[in-house]
């Protein structure tokens, strides 16, 4: 196979932002840009589904690998993918055309520099999926940061100044950290190659620091308890189309961070601080949704909501249980489709009414009965109701947790019926009730076009929770493998010490 | 000695070239925009004579007391490239300042006549006289726009301090060689030992005087003040010209002579490198003029290329090398955009000049916002990959102190590039600024953009270049 098909995934919504950027007039009304961007974006979809049809699923190796000399020497440019990594590809591509689609009412100005954004955003995110060099990794990885800052700075709502810094700065120094322990993993081991790194290892005596500083960059992308702070703000003054990439992929490269290179690469520093994350996810599953309960911002509980999701993923993650690491991903991707419907569902409202107050609404469901069906499946996706692709998820997570420790399974369980009671509440607040405010009697439902947007999502949210087997199929290699891996690194140091 | 005279013929072809357009100044009247023509062809020519010296092997002049390697060619190569391009954007500029004088053009070809000086010395006398052939160029540089007031204050600030630190300078130079009994670098290295304190005084205060030079901290304080009442065009040639030199100096200077010394002056180097970057970070923040605020960033950059040097490896000295050459366009390309801040004929350099820029010009902001980010340090732009090198070579050296703390004020400093950049795209717009441009500063600022953007797609143009330089 000669055909670059990963470089062609990355560097495709480049060029259509490209193309936009120097062909497209950029005045209000002509729509053209963006017929650009949804075109370009659906044929890298299509791209992203031909690569996993031809994607061997027994396959243990990275596959389609790319290997060109970069930094003269020492640091190749290495993309690649290999089970786990397609879902995140196919993620991501599946949801930028929904953004695209959905951008057309909350942006009023400068169409074309969003679109531009939003596709290079794109490339960004297919880029941290699969890379295969950790500085190639870090590029991709903060370089998403600039299209993200514009985003929320531009086109965001009121306190979108002081959000854009909160978010740019956080994630920034974030992963500084995780720059110094890239070097300092070439200066130790001579490659930053990680396919190479899984066969040599890396010293154990680094490994604790190296983790520390991997796990300052993803905790905050996670994010994780305590520093989750800018999610919230960054979500209530992105325009939808923005929280929907924050929330669908740009919060999974963390978690994707998590598999691959801290278990991958310190798996016995992984090991060690265990205990650390457990805490950490355990509070942010029980904080975060009691916090959730008290939001009168609709995006803000949505926000709130992913951050106890999250946590989910994260202990799910270092369970180090074949059910549990299945569980997380099918958790994230779960969550990807799910939390992008729920910020699509209070665009259609925010459109409407100029407003995401919770108590400015009630009785939705007598005005707008399409919508109040939507907004039950993405709720009970939410929830993780068996049935909808979240239960999987969860479940999964759960199980794992319990084969390990029995105590924080418990404690994560209670977070499941937490999070089925904020989620309950706001369906019961904002669609039953009394019209109480007269200006909603003049809304109208949910148009053509949003019902093609939505119907696009609910569908693969009931498909996966009935039948996820084409999920688990495809991490499952991968996924066994890793946690040879693991094991094999742990039970040798084991000896070792011995 | 006679025979080596065609290795110096790009120092010979300068000094022919100030003379000569001093006589055509002379005799001719108004001939201003034609020197500053004719000096920024000979700037040309200067590149092309230099151009074929990369290749040559060392070799050296006048009792070794002269030096032509791949370093210095290499410089000097930098310093007539940001000359030319120095020149090219701000003719327009001098011009509505009335600051067209012949004299301009000439003081600055004899400044860069310093500068080679100064790169090529490989001994204290010839090092000291191309320092202060620069610097008097650079005195009257500073306060040639004599009737502002600020002008006239910064070059009186510069002179009385520079002479100071000059003066520091030569007592270390007198040390030196009462302890090394000699002036040149090649004799001096053999006469050290870090037992000998003397000779660590001796280094502390040539290393005071050449911090000065760099605008490093403790020693920066004239930095903000010279950069904002300079006319721009001098504080963009401060920004970089006098830097490049310096910065060789100092590679010199620490490699060639006392390299046997590096325990004594490694902690010198660290000190003045992380002061520099914390203090360039945190004083940027509360800076409200462009020029200023530039002059607090340079000091921050100036931390970082001083942290490659503190390693000790080739490795570090050429990551400095490579952080300088993609400084220097950086800051070609940001002074572009502030040459752009034109309308009826007077400039803005506050950052409330920049309100809403985005809205009426979308190329100019689109450049700012690429050159902020990558002054910034964001991948994947070229500033990223500067100090990217650069803590390769620090980390390798397992330097982490000063990787950590470099890595934190690239955090700070994003804070007052972001900042910048909300202004630009964030706030309401203002009144439209002038778009007729002349053609140098176009080119400039689109050549630069451009550079700093695809950098990363074959970064290796640069560094297989630089990694010709081989100095221990």
């Amino acid at each position: 196979m000669n055909f670059p098909i990963i470089s062609s995934l990355i560097l495709l919504p480049t060029i259509g932002a490209l193309f936009i950027f120097f062909t497209r007039p950029s005045s209000k009304k002509y729509q053209s840009s963006k017929y650009v961007a949804l075109f370009i974006s659906l044929a890298n979809f299509l791209l992203s589904l031909y690569l996993w049809y031809i994607f061997d699923k027994s396959n243990v190796d990275f596959q389609f690998v790319e290997n060109r000399e970069w930094l003269s020497g020492f640091i190749n440019y290495k993309v690649g993918i290999d089970g786990i990594s397609i879902l995140f590809i196919l993620l991501t591509t599946f949801i930028v055309p929904i953004c695209i689609i959905s951008v057309n009412a909350t942006v009023t100005n400068k169409l074309k520099n969003f679109l531009i954004a939003i596709l290079l955003m794109e490339t960004m995110m297919i880029g941290v999926f699969c890379s295969l060099d950790l500085v190639v990794f870090y590029l991709f990885f903060e370089a998403g940061l600039i299209p993200m800052f514009l985003i929320i700075g531009i086109w965001g709502g009121e306190r979108r100044v002081y959000s854009a810094f909160k978010f740019f700065l956080y994630t920034l120094l974030g992963s500084v950290l995780m720059l110094i322990a890239i070097i300092s993993i070439y200066w130790i081991t001579g490659t930053t190659d990680v396919v190479k790194l899984y066969e040599i290892g890396i010293d154990p005596k680094y490994q604790k620091l190296l983790w520390l500083a991997f796990f300052s960059s993803f905790a905050v992308k996670t994010p994780m308890w305590p520093v989750h702070t800018w999610l919230p703000d960054a979500h209530v003054e992105a325009p939808t189309a923005g929280s929907v990439l924050l929330a669908a992929i740009l919060l999974k490269m963390a978690g994707y961070g998590f598999i691959r290179f801290s278990l991958g690469l310190f798996p016995i520093a992984s090991e060690y601080f265990i205990p650390l994350i457990y805490f950490l996810s355990l509070i942010a599953i029980i904080y975060t949704s009691l916090v959730a309960l008290m939001q009168e911002d609709m995006k803000k509980l949505i926000a709130y909501s992913s951050v106890a999701h999250m946590g989910f993923v994260t202990l799910g993650i270092f369970t180090m249980t074949q059910q549990g690491i299945e569980g997380s991903i099918i958790q994230m991707i779960s969550h990807g489709l799910v939390s992008a419907a729920l910020f699509l569902s209070v665009g259609v409202l925010y459109e409407r009414m100029h407003t995401r107050m919770i108590n400015k609404y009630s009785g939705l469901v007598l005005i707008m009965p399409k919508y109040a069906i939507v907004l039950m499946v993405f709720t009970l996706g939410s929830i993780g109701l068996p049935g909808t692709s979240g239960f999987v998820g969860e479940f999964l997570i759960l199980m794992g947790a319990f084969k390990k420790n029995f105590l924080v399974a418990t404690i994560a369980s209670l977070g499941v019926i937490l999070g089925a009671a904020y989620m309950l509440w706001l369906y019961k607040r904002v669609i039953f009730g009394n019209l109480i405010n007269e200006d909603l009697k003049k809304l109208i439902d949910l148009k053509k076009i949003e019902i093609l947007v939505f119907s696009s999502l609910v569908f693969p949210i009931l498909f996966f929770g009935f039948y996820p087997e084409p999920l688990i199929n495809s991490v499952e290699t991968s996924v066994i493998n890793l946690i040879d891996m693991y094991n094999f690194n742990i039970n040798n140091n084991l000896v070792l010490k011995k | 000695m006679i025979e080596n005279l065609e290795l110096i013929l790009p120092e010979i072809f300068v000094s022919l070239a100030i003379m000569l357009f001093l006589i055509i100044g002379v005799y001719k009247k108004n001939s201003s925009s034609l020197v500053y023509y004719l000096s920024t062809v000979s700037l040309l020519v200067l590149f092309a004579l230099l151009f074929n010296y990369y290749s040559l092997s060392e070799s050296s002049l006048f009792n070794e007391s002269y030096k032509i390697d791949k370093l210095a060619t290499f410089m000097k190569l930098l310093t007539a490239v940001s000359g030319i391009f120095v020149m090219l954007t701000s003719s327009k500029y001098i011009q509505l300042n009335k600051i067209d004088k012949i004299e301009y053009p000439i003081l600055i070809l004899s400044s860069i006549l310093g500068m080679m000086v100064m790169i090529s010395s490989n001994d204290l006398i010839v090092f000291y006289m191309g320092l202060e052939l620069q610097s008097l160029a650079l005195y009257v540089l500073a306060s040639f726009n004599r009737d502002n007031i600020f002008s006239t204050e910064s070059g009186l600030k510069y002179f009385v301090l520079s002479a100071l630190s000059s003066g520091l300078l030569l007592y270390g130079c007198s040390l030196i060689y009462g302890f090394a009994e000699s002036t040149n670098f090649n004799v001096i290295i053999n006469n050290t030992n870090s037992a000998n304190y003397g000779l660590t005084f001796g280094i502390v205060f040539i290393l005071v005087g050449l911090a000065f030079k760099i605008s490093a901290v403790p020693f920066h304080m004239w930095a903000p003040d010279v950069y904002q009442g300079s006319p721009t065009s001098v504080t963009l040639f401060f920004a970089i010209l006098p830097k490049i030199a310096a910065l060789t100096v100092f590679i010199r200077f620490l490699y060639v002579p006392f390299a046997n010394m590096n325990d004594q002056w490694q902690i010198i180097i660290v000190f003045l490198s992380i002061g520099s970057m914390l203090f360039g970070a945190v004083a940027a923040i509360g800076q409200r003029n462009l020029k200023r605020l530039v002059a607090y960033s340079s000091i921050g950059h100036m931390g970082y290329a001083l942290a490659g040097l503190s390693t000790s490896t080739n490795e570090g000295i050429q990551s400095s090398i490579i952080y300088m050459t993609i400084y220097l366009i950086m800051n070609l390309a940001f002074f572009s955009c502030l040459f752009m801040l034109r309308r009826n004929e007077s400039y803005y350099e506050n950052i409330e000049d920049l309100s809403g820029l985005s809205k009426n010009h979308p190329i100019l902001s689109f450049s700012l916002l690429v050159i902020l980010f990558s002054l910034a340090g964001i991948p994947p732009l070229a500033g990223f990959f500067a100090k990217f090198y650069i803590f390769m070579a620090v980390i390798e050296e397992s330097m982490y102190f000063l990787a950590i703390v470099g890595l934190l004020s690239t955090v700070i400093s994003a804070f007052y590039y972001l900042r910048i950049i909300k202004v630009i795209y964030f706030d309401p717009d203002m009144d439209k600024y002038d778009t007729n441009h002349h053609f140098g500063l176009k080119f400039t600022l689109a050549i630069t953009t451009i550079f700093i953007l695809i950098y990363f797609i074959y970064p290796r143009g640069l560094t297989d270049l630089i990694s010709k330089i081989i100095i221990i």
